[in-house]
């Protein structure tokens, strides 16, 4: 089955980048979710359309490329994200209020584009729910050079990020820069949702960064756990989507999405018959 | 006599107008186990957050391990449990050792990874308040009173000359507040940790600190806990703004 994706060089390198954003997607997710940010991933990837729209346009009326979507794409998630971070200090007691604020700039600006460049048929679509077929070798190169950025960020500031997420005041206490680590960190999220739009698209991107992380916190002991679950069924899920996407010509977003919901639908029922992996190790060792 | 770990003198403090401290003066003495009483809005919270750093007090000065706050640099060297400790998220999904890790983040500094040294540190704060055997379970799993020590644990770990808790038995049951206070002993006998907890239960205070102190805008009382039990309940009146029952805990 997975003959074609070695096979065909358009092929591989979009199963190489979603290895990648199996990755980097889920472990930003981790921290999304436990700080409760869920929405934030689907207000940048709107703005990040709004992106993708701007470079479709100047494509389409020079000519020319002049700016790759995905980098306009990124420009513009970049700028999103921090604009989100200014307005949740301007709204302090209801923070959430940036999200919708963000999200409809986004789609706004997207549906100005879109209509000044009379539409761009199928392009867009794949941006939309993604496509097994739209990673050229220059995006893999960059989504790789934004996965080891982001990989190496977090690895370093893991404790900082950590603790933030677990206890701001205590952690604003103890002397860490707050406001610093959390913007870096709102941008580290707009570049993982810039790259994975390719494959998973506008709309559904927010899911591979949140449902692997749903289904990790039913059964996961600890923060660090969670986070290599969520991983392991990232890659799970962008793996079987990509090919059952390609096999049955369906853009690989749905059918991503739909293997995280299975395995979150799994992992809900394996905490209600009570299965958590320690149970299962020392299960293990009893059977040894 | 060794210097006093707090020093505050002539201490004002308001929020807009509203005065909450006036003219503060007093001392914590190292190796004190002090209760701080006193009515809501009566400028107990407002109290640490100036020892914390903060708030700067509009008049008066502060000194910290025996010099002026606005150098102090040792932040690590004072613990402070919140009372907001208690109303964490509990579906958090981090394990005992990672919350007490945190305690250590600030400390070891950025792009550094915990070594051996910090993780032996990390067990041995959560031993010192006798949850080893929930060192890897979720944090969500354990009672009030568990999850309270897990955060002294977690001041621990930087090895606190100052510990401040900020109503910390609030929620938690009977024997688990005795308990409690258990471990406060021993931290303050065996490691000689100076303790200054907020309360609002005078009758189990009065049985275990060794000095207690009265705050309701003004310094109304400091002294040892037997002279506080043997105040009337007209002097507590005064104290307080309003008439008080004498509640005895006859355990």
């Amino acid at each position: 089955m997975l003959a074609d994706f070695l096979e065909y060089d358009f092929l591989r390198y979009t199963f190489l980048t979603g290895l990648l954003i199996g990755i980097i997607a889920p472990l930003l997710g981790t921290f999304i979710v436990v700080r409760r940010l869920s929405l934030i991933a689907d207000a940048l990837s709107h703005v990040t359309l709004a992106g993708i729209a701007f470079g479709l346009l100047l494509e389409k009326k020079f000519a020319v490329t002049l700016i790759t979507p995905l980098y306009s794409g990124m420009a513009f998630s970049v700028i999103g994200s921090i604009f989100i971070e200014k307005l949740r200090g301007v709204y302090k007691a209801y923070q959430e209020i940036a999200i919708p604020i963000i999200l409809s700039g986004g789609v706004g600006l997207s549906v100005i584009f879109i209509s000044i460049a009379d539409g761009f048929n199928t392009e867009l679509f794949n941006y939309l729910f993604g496509s097994v077929s739209a990673v050229s070798i220059n995006d893999f190169y960059t989504i790789l050079g934004i996965s080891i950025f982001i990989v190496m960020i977090v690895g370093l500031l893991y404790k900082e990020l950590f603790s933030l997420s677990f206890d701001e005041e205590h952690a604003t206490i103890s002397g860490i820069h707050a406001k610093a680590i959390h913007l870096l960190f709102i941008v580290l999220t707009a570049l993982v949702i810039a790259a994975s739009i390719r494959i998973v698209g506008v709309l559904l991107v927010s899911a591979l960064m949140t449902l692997p992380v749903a289904a990790s916190m039913r059964i996961a002991k600890g923060f660090k756990q969670m986070m290599f679950l969520s991983i392991i069924f990232g890659e799970i899920a962008v793996v079987a989507g990509l090919i059952t996407g390609y096999y049955l010509s369906i853009p690989p977003g749905g059918t991503i999405v739909l293997v995280s919901l299975i395995i979150l639908l799994i992992s809900i029922a394996a905490k209600k018959y009570n299965f958590t992996l320690k149970k299962a190790h020392e299960n293990n060792l009893q059977k040894k | 006599m060794s210097e006093p770990v707090v020093s505050m003198k002539n201490i004002s403090y308001a929020y807009d107008q509203k005065t909450v401290l006036n003219h503060i003066n007093f001392e914590i003495p190292k190796g004190a186990f002090m209760g701080l009483l006193g009515p809501n809005g009566g400028g107990k919270t407002t109290l640490i957050k100036l020892i914390l750093g903060l708030l700067k007090p509009d008049e008066g000065s502060v000194q910290l391990l025996g010099g002026p706050i606005g150098k102090f640099k040792d932040w690590n060297r004072i613990g402070f449990v919140s009372q907001k400790a208690n109303s964490f998220n509990k579906g958090f999904p981090a394990t005992v050792f990672e919350v007490v890790s945190t305690g250590l983040t600030a400390n070891v500094g950025y792009f550094r990874f915990f070594n051996k040294n910090h993780k032996e540190k990390i067990i041995q704060a959560i031993d010192q308040v006798g949850m080893l055997e929930y060192t890897h379970e979720n944090i969500g799993n354990l009672s009030g009173g568990q999850q309270q020590r897990i955060f002294i644990a977690r001041s621990l770990v930087n090895d606190p000359q100052l510990l401040i808790l900020d109503e910390p038995t609030v929620g938690v049951d009977y024997e688990n507040v005795q308990r409690f206070y258990e471990l406060l002993h021993r931290l303050n006998d065996e490691r000689q940790i100076t303790l200054l907890l907020v309360t609002h239960d005078t009758g189990t205070i009065t049985e275990h600190a060794t000095d207690i102190v009265c705050l309701n805008k003004t310094l109304h009382f400091h002294g040892k806990p037997e002279e506080y039990t043997s105040l009337s309940e007209k002097d507590l009146s005064v104290f307080y703004g309003h008439p008080v029952n004498i509640v005895t805990h006859n355990h």
